[in-house]
Order: structure tokens, then C-alpha cells, then sequence
């Protein structure tokens, strides 16, 4: 086999490419239209439609909920998963192992059961407030990238400059904070960026987890969908893919892309 | 001079810090889908009657059926066309490759009813593609795409090939070009090179990439709800109808056992398989 692919396999990744591609250049022009339906090539441009998230009451404030659940979710996540993959690593040899699995669970389990059983188990059982189940929820969605992503930093982490600075005398916490932290923040950045995305684009978990006044901006965009055909969730969509757009510029100058492919 | 206290850490230190993570887990999952599936065996009617009643329902059964024939014809789109991709991918250097990791990086990133939405657009009866076909007068009338299985395949194809195609440019890296030149050098047409070389040391990461694909379809529930509506109901949206519109928690917590444990056992049998083909892997 030469160096270069076959010419049938660079035809068939251009398709599969363009497959990838199309339909998102057709959400921005539907999003772009001056139209009252949704359409492509756009009918004369427009921005009313991005004027028009915001005049629904319902998209302003699942906007706001869905940003405080990703912002909140993913801190704690940050809270819990960065001791426990520090934990993973420096005491690989003390932990079992099941204990790495167990952190992968909340992505091994269908969403969507656990969404279910988190209404069902804890918001019906216990009278929990709903926004608490959302957070407790999307923590747990999140808390998997979180522990993997800092995990991964950790391993190539030499753990006896930790050793050197405790056995000249700094202490333990002050060392993890001075010395362990800032050698793993392109991990930790990265793994924030993860989970915030993730938090914010979840469909399955929040899909139970939603009652008066509270819902996040999926699935308020699921119920939009099914009432009207106008392109304001095509607007929403286009708002979403900035938001992704900027997040992966901020990736690219701290840690370049590849980063997301690992 | 107080003694300072050199540290020695024991396994009590990585047991307190891996608590909180470990108890938010148990607590929150492993407990609640405990109860969710322990619940379905506690039927006044007998241990196993909400099961009994779910495979004596054609309709259900047909679900069941139904979303695993979607997931199936959906890992193997996406293992045919992820594979060849990510072998261009692979193969492919400097700038250009990283603009095509972007590429597929971008639409994972991307949520999923952004991305099913879209098809929607496009296969909608006013849709693009039907305006596209009447305007090259290719049909006389639009076509009913939308609300078929194919919608839903097609949907789930668009969002699983990114990832299968970001799983396995890492395992094609990994394999050394001299041991495709050498098969070459010594004889073998591409073909053969292709399934006797490179496709069986892909193995690995073609399972990897299949369970990702599979249990990702089984249970993906915005893309069937918008591109399949009720007509091509899957286990996910039959939950949901059953637990937020009947309010019938028995069905409900039946499909989220027997989704949960299909999952599992796809998950673990392919793990095995993974590791029986090749010990390294993990």
C-alpha cells in the first residue's frame, strides 16, 4: 500500500465530510432567513429571529438555568473528580481497581434510565427540589470527563516533585495547590471545557428532571421544535454553535486542538 | 522546633479523597436505577409480571426490536464510512489533518438537537431535499422521508460517524507504515495488505468504536423523537411517553431495566472479546 490513500477512499471522507458539514451550514442560513418558515437558501437576511429568542420568556430563562446547571455542575464535578483522580494516580497501587470504573459509570449506564430513576428514586421519593436533582444530575453526567481528562495529566506527572517539595518541608495541601495543580492545568481546563459543553447540550438526564418554571435550553428547544416550524430554534441552534466555536478558540490557543481528539 | 511530620500517605488518604466522588455515585446512580430495576421484581401480580406484560405486547415488543435494528444498521454505516475516513485521516499531515479532526471535533461538540434538528430541515416534506428533487423534476410529489426509519438512521449515523472516526484515527496511528510497506514489499496487493494486515490489527478499536456506537444509538432519545416521531417509537422514547405522558412508572421502570441491562451486557461481552483478541488493550 502506498503513502497516499486510494483516490476511492479520499472521495468517499470528501462525502463524508461534506455529510458532516451540510447540515449545519443549512441551520445558520434558516437561522439567517427573513422568512416566518424555516428555509435554505435563506429568503433575505435577517437577524430578527435572534431578536426573537429573546422575546420568549421561556428561552430567556432556560438560557439562564441551563448556564447556572453547566457552570455549577461542572465546579462541582471539579470539586469531587480532581482529589479522586489525584487519588487514582498517587495511589494506584492502595486503591482497587473497580474504583476507576465506577467513575465511568454515569457514562456507561443509558442517560436516560438515569435520568428516569433520579425523578423517580429522588425528586418523587424525597420531595427534592427539581433544580437540585438537575444539578445532583448533570454533576454526575459530567463527573466521568472530569476524572478521565485529569487522570490523563496526572499520568504523565512525576510524583516525586511532589515528594521533593513535601520532604523539604511544604506541606501536603499547600504542595498540591503550588506545585501538583499547576503542572495539570491544561487538563484541568480542558476537562472543564468538556463538561461544561456536555452539561449544557444534555437532553436525557434534564428530559425528567423538569417541572414549572424549570427546564434547561435542549429541552426547551425540543418543545419549541414540535409547536412552531420557525427559524428561532434555528437561531438558538446557530447561538449554541458560537458558543462551541469560541470554546474551541480558547482551547486552541491554551492547549491547540488535538487536545480533544486524545 | 516542633518535629515536622514527614507525610506518609497511606491508602486511608486516597480512600478520604475519592469519597465524595465515590458516595455522589452510589448515591445518586447506583442506588436510584437499583431501585428503579430492584422495583420491577416487587409486582403485587408475580416476581417477573411487568416483563411478562412487556413481551406480551406486540407493540412493545416490536419497540424492542425496532431500536435494535436501528442500532445495528447505524454501527455498521458508521464502522464502513469511520473506518475509511479515519484511515484518510490518519494518513493525512500538518495542517490539513488537523483541520479534519476539527472538523469532526465540531459537530460532536455540537448538541444533539441542533444536529437532529437540521434533518429535520432537510427532510422535511417542504423540506430541502424534497424542494431540491421536485425542482430537477426527479419526483412529482415531495417524498415522506421524515418519520421513517431511515430519517432515524440517517440522523444517528450523522451523529455517531464523528466519534467512531475520532476512535479510531488514534488505533490507525498506531500502527506502524512499515509494517503496511513491508506486506506490500514483499508481494501483497493492496487488497490483501487491507484484510490481512491492517484490518486485523484495527480489530481492537473497531470493537471500541462499535459498543461506543451501539449503546450510543440504543439509547439516544432526541433524534428519534424529532426525525421518527411516534411511528418509529424506540425504548428511549417509549420511556418517556410511559414514565411524563401515561404516568405508568411499572413500564417505565421495566424499559429502563431492560435497557440497562443490555447495555451492560453489550458493554461487557465486547470488553471481553477486545481482550481476547488482543491482551494489550485495555
Amino acid at each position: 500500500m502506498s503513502d497516499r490513500p486510494h483516490p476511492i477512499l479520499i472521495v468517499v471522507t470528501a462525502l463524508v465530510y461534506l455529510f458532516l458539514m451540510v447540515p449545519l451550514v443549512i441551520v445558520v442560513g434558516a437561522a439567517l432567513s427573513d422568512t416566518t418558515y424555516l428555509t435554505f437558501p435563506p429568503q433575505g437576511l435577517s437577524l430578527r429571529w435572534f431578536y426573537n429568542i429573546f422575546e420568549i420568556s421561556a428561552f430567556r430563562r432556560t438560557i439562564v438555568t441551563s448556564l447556572q446547571i453547566a457552570f455549577l455542575g461542572t465546579m462541582i464535578a471539579l470539586l469531587i473528580g480532581i482529589p479522586a483522580a489525584y487519588a487514582l494516580n498517587r495511589f494506584r497501587v492502595e486503591l482497587p481497581k473497580w474504583l476507576g470504573t465506577l467513575f465511568v459509570l454515569p457514562i456507561l449506564v443509558p442517560e436516560i434510565v438515569f435520568g428516569f430513576a433520579l425523578l423517580k428514586s429522588f425528586t418523587v421519593g424525597t420531595g427534592a427540589p427539581i433544580f437540585l436533582a438537575l444539578l445532583i444530575g448533570h454533576t454526575l453526567i459530567v463527573l466521568p470527563y472530569v476524572v478521565r481528562v485529569i487522570s490523563a495529566s496526572l499520568a504523565s506527572f512525576d510524583f516525586s516533585i511532589e515528594e521533593a517539595a513535601i520532604s523539604l518541608g511544604s506541606a501536603p495541601v499547600k504542595t498540591f495547590f503550588t506545585i501538583v495543580l499547576p503542572n495539570v492545568r491544561g487538563g484541568v481546563i480542558a476537562a472543564f471545557i468538556l463538561a461544561f459543553i456536555t452539561s449544557l447540550n444534555d437532553v436525557s438526564v434534564s428530559l425528567f428532571l423538569t417541572g414549572p418554571g424549570i427546564s434547561t435550553l435542549p429541552i426547551q428547544i425540543l418543545a419549541h421544535v414540535e409547536q412552531f416550524f420557525d427559524p428561532t430554534v434555528a437561531s438558538v441552534s446557530v447561538l449554541l454553535m458560537f458558543l462551541t466555536v469560541a470554546v474551541m478558540a480558547i482551547v486552541e490557543r491554551t492547549l491547540g486542538l488535538t487536545f480533544l481528539a486524545k | 522546633m516542633t518535629a515536622r511530620h514527614l507525610w506518609r500517605p497511606s491508602g486511608a488518604t486516597g480512600w478520604a479523597l475519592t469519597a465524595p466522588a465515590t458516595l455522589a455515585v452510589i448515591g445518586f446512580l447506583i442506588v436510584p436505577i437499583g431501585a428503579v430495576i430492584a422495583g420491577t421484581f416487587m409486582d403485587p401480580r408475580g416476581i417477573f409480571a411487568p416483563y411478562i406484560s412487556y413481551f406480551n405486547s406486540g407493540f412493545r415488543t416490536t419497540v424492542l426490536f425496532r431500536t435494535l435494528q436501528i442500532s445495528a444498521l447505524t454501527t455498521i454505516i458508521s464502522l464502513i464510512f469511520g473506518f475509511m475516513t479515519a484511515y484518510v485521516v490518519s494518513r493525512a499531515q500538518g495542517k490539513v489533518k488537523s483541520l479534519l479532526i476539527v472538523a469532526a471535533v465540531f459537530p460532536l461538540l455540537t448538541g444533539v438537537v441542533v444536529r437532529a434538528f437540521a434533518w429535520l430541515i432537510i427532510l422535511g416534506r417542504n423540506g430541502i431535499l424534497n424542494q431540491t428533487l421536485l425542482a430537477l423534476g426527479i419526483v412529482n410529489e415531495p417524498l415522506e422521508m421524515l418519520y421513517t426509519q431511515g430519517a432515524v438512521i440517517v440522523g444517528m449515523v450523522y451523529l455517531f460517524v464523528p466519534l467512531m472516526v475520532l476512535s479510531l484515527v488514534g488505533v490507525l496511528e498506531n500502527i506502524p507504515k512499515d509494517v503496511l510497506q513491508a506486506s506490500s514489499s514483499l508481494g501483497a496487493s493492496p487488497v490483501a495488505t487491507f484484510w490481512q494486515v491492517l484490518l486485523p490489527l484495527a480489530v481492537p478499536g473497531l470493537i471500541v468504536g462499535a459498543v461506543l456506537v451501539f449503546t450510543g444509538s440504543f439509547t439516544a432519545y432526541a433524534t428519534p423523537q424529532l426525525l421518527g416521531g411516534e411511528r418509529q417509537t424506540v425504548l428511549a422514547t417509549l420511556l418517556q411517553q410511559r414514565a411524563m405522558v401515561s404516568f405508568d412508572w411499572v413500564g417505565a421502570s421495566t424499559i429502563a431495566a431492560i435497557m440497562t441491562v443490555i447495555t451492560i451486557t453489550i458493554v461487557l461481552a465486547m470488553s471481553h472479546i477486545a481482550r481476547r483478541i488482543n491482551p494489550m488493550a485495555t
